[in-house]
């Protein structure tokens, strides 16, 4: 009888705690410092914001070096090496060539060196949909060829057009409606 | 013109040591090809516009085989950050934080200190929403607590580009790129964390400056 009773109590635990084990009772603590223990210290090694930032602007040899600048120190140490690399990349800044947005070489790699994502909380979220301009960063966006057109394209898209569009214009699956809104891997 | 094209084509070639890696995946020499090289980064109004959804991809280029053997590294925290005063420091962080086929994310909370050294900024499991890693080839899982959805699993790279023609481009081989162009990201895998918080979580008007890390436990 005296077994019956622990047993039952243990079923009724187990229906009430999903197990018998003190060790699976949450507690204070629980999910931070056990089951499971995800506490310490965590190092930066990589980081992003706009796409292609590190990649199109950033010099061999510095690569590791932005991914681990804070953004509010990253335009002091590497707005000029993005200037030099777009001067060098696009003839669309020569001779105090503009882009689309009116900004000449400097204005945009001082734009670009601290390398956050701009995001609206109010309305429409794009990188550019041809009326906002940096306002988030959807899915959809076709952000290399808004990049493209703003290193290459000039004071209004025209400049260089065999660089200025990859033609690439959309994702190989469709996005979904709702979340996790990523399409299934293939 | 042609004095045009040669002087693009120097130009060009004075910037290919400027090794164009798509979006962010494989950017830098520490990370490529690891478990905490972010390849892309997303912050978009949810289906419910009172929502905001930040996405961060990593370890790209996954082929579909490769994909189902793929992990979260337990090691790596995946940490999106949030200024909402302007200054391009956090204000607030949303850490993810993988362990045991689970998914741990916890805010957004303000960080005990911003930079480069996270620590956990949650007291218990209270603070913490966590959700089951979806398996390749499953249906997405998702877990959804005080307004908060999170998502962790492969995806497919919703990045896409003719990178293997821009490369052609920097090297000096081609001279633009081709109509139509071929997406170099097609039928590729990313492993991805999604997560919609409420916006005002996270200042509620406004524009917030906002990006994303990985970090290594020590």
């Amino acid at each position: 009888m005296k077994s019956i009773k622990l047993i039952s109590g243990c079923l009724l635990s187990a229906l009430l705690l999903f197990s018998c084990s003190t060790n699976n009772v949450p507690t204070n603590g629980d999910g931070i410092y056990n089951n499971p223990n995800l506490s310490g210290t965590y190092m930066q090694e990589d980081q992003m914001g706009r796409p292609a930032v590190n990649t199109v602007f950033v010099s061999s040899s510095s690569k590791d070096g932005f991914n681990t600048t804070v953004p509010s120190n990253q335009s002091a140490a590497f707005q000029s090496m993005f200037e030099t690399n777009l001067l060098a990349l696009s003839p669309a800044y020569a001779n105090g060539g503009l882009n689309a947005l009116g900004q000449d070489a400097a204005a945009f790699t001082g734009l670009l060196a601290t390398d956050v994502l701009n995001v609206s909380l109010e309305g429409t979220t794009t990188f550019f949909d041809g009326t906002n301009i940096l306002t988030g960063r959807a899915l959809a966006d076709d952000v290399i060829t808004v990049e493209l057109l703003l290193i290459f394209g000039g004071e209004d898209f025209s400049e260089n057009p065999t660089l200025s569009n990859d033609n690439v214009n959309e994702n190989d699956k469709p996005f979904l409606a709702s979340f996790p809104y990523l399409a299934s891997p293939w | 013109m042609k004095n045009f094209k040669q002087t693009l084509g120097i130009s060009l070639l004075l910037v290919a040591g400027l090794v164009f890696v798509a979006a962010d995946h494989i950017d830098a020499p520490a990370v490529q090809g690891g478990t905490s090289d972010i390849t892309d980064f997303y912050a978009f109004q949810g289906e419910n516009t009172d929502n905001m959804v930040f996405v961060a991809n990593l370890q790209g280029l996954l082929s579909p085989s490769a994909t189902a053997s793929a992990t979260f590294d337990e090691n790596v925290m995946i940490e999106f950050n949030i200024d909402n005063t302007g200054d391009n420091i956090e204000d607030l962080v949303i850490q993810a934080i993988p362990r045991n086929g689970k998914m741990y994310v916890i805010g957004p909370v303000a960080p005990s200190s911003p930079g480069l050294a996270s620590v956990i900024n949650a007291n218990s499991i209270n603070d913490v929403i966590f959700v089951d890693v979806t398996t390749y080839g499953s249906e997405a899982k998702v877990a959804t607590k005080n307004g908060t959805s999170v998502f962790a699993g492969p995806r497919d790279d919703p990045f896409f580009m003719d990178f293997a023609q821009y490369s052609e481009i920097i090297a000096g081989n081609a001279s633009g790129f081709n109509n139509p162009g071929s997406d170099t990201f097609a039928g590729t895998n990313v492993m991805s964390v999604v997560v919609e918080v409420p916006k005002a979580m996270i200042g509620g008007t406004g524009t917030i400056n906002t990006w994303v890390e990985s970090k290594r436990k020590q």
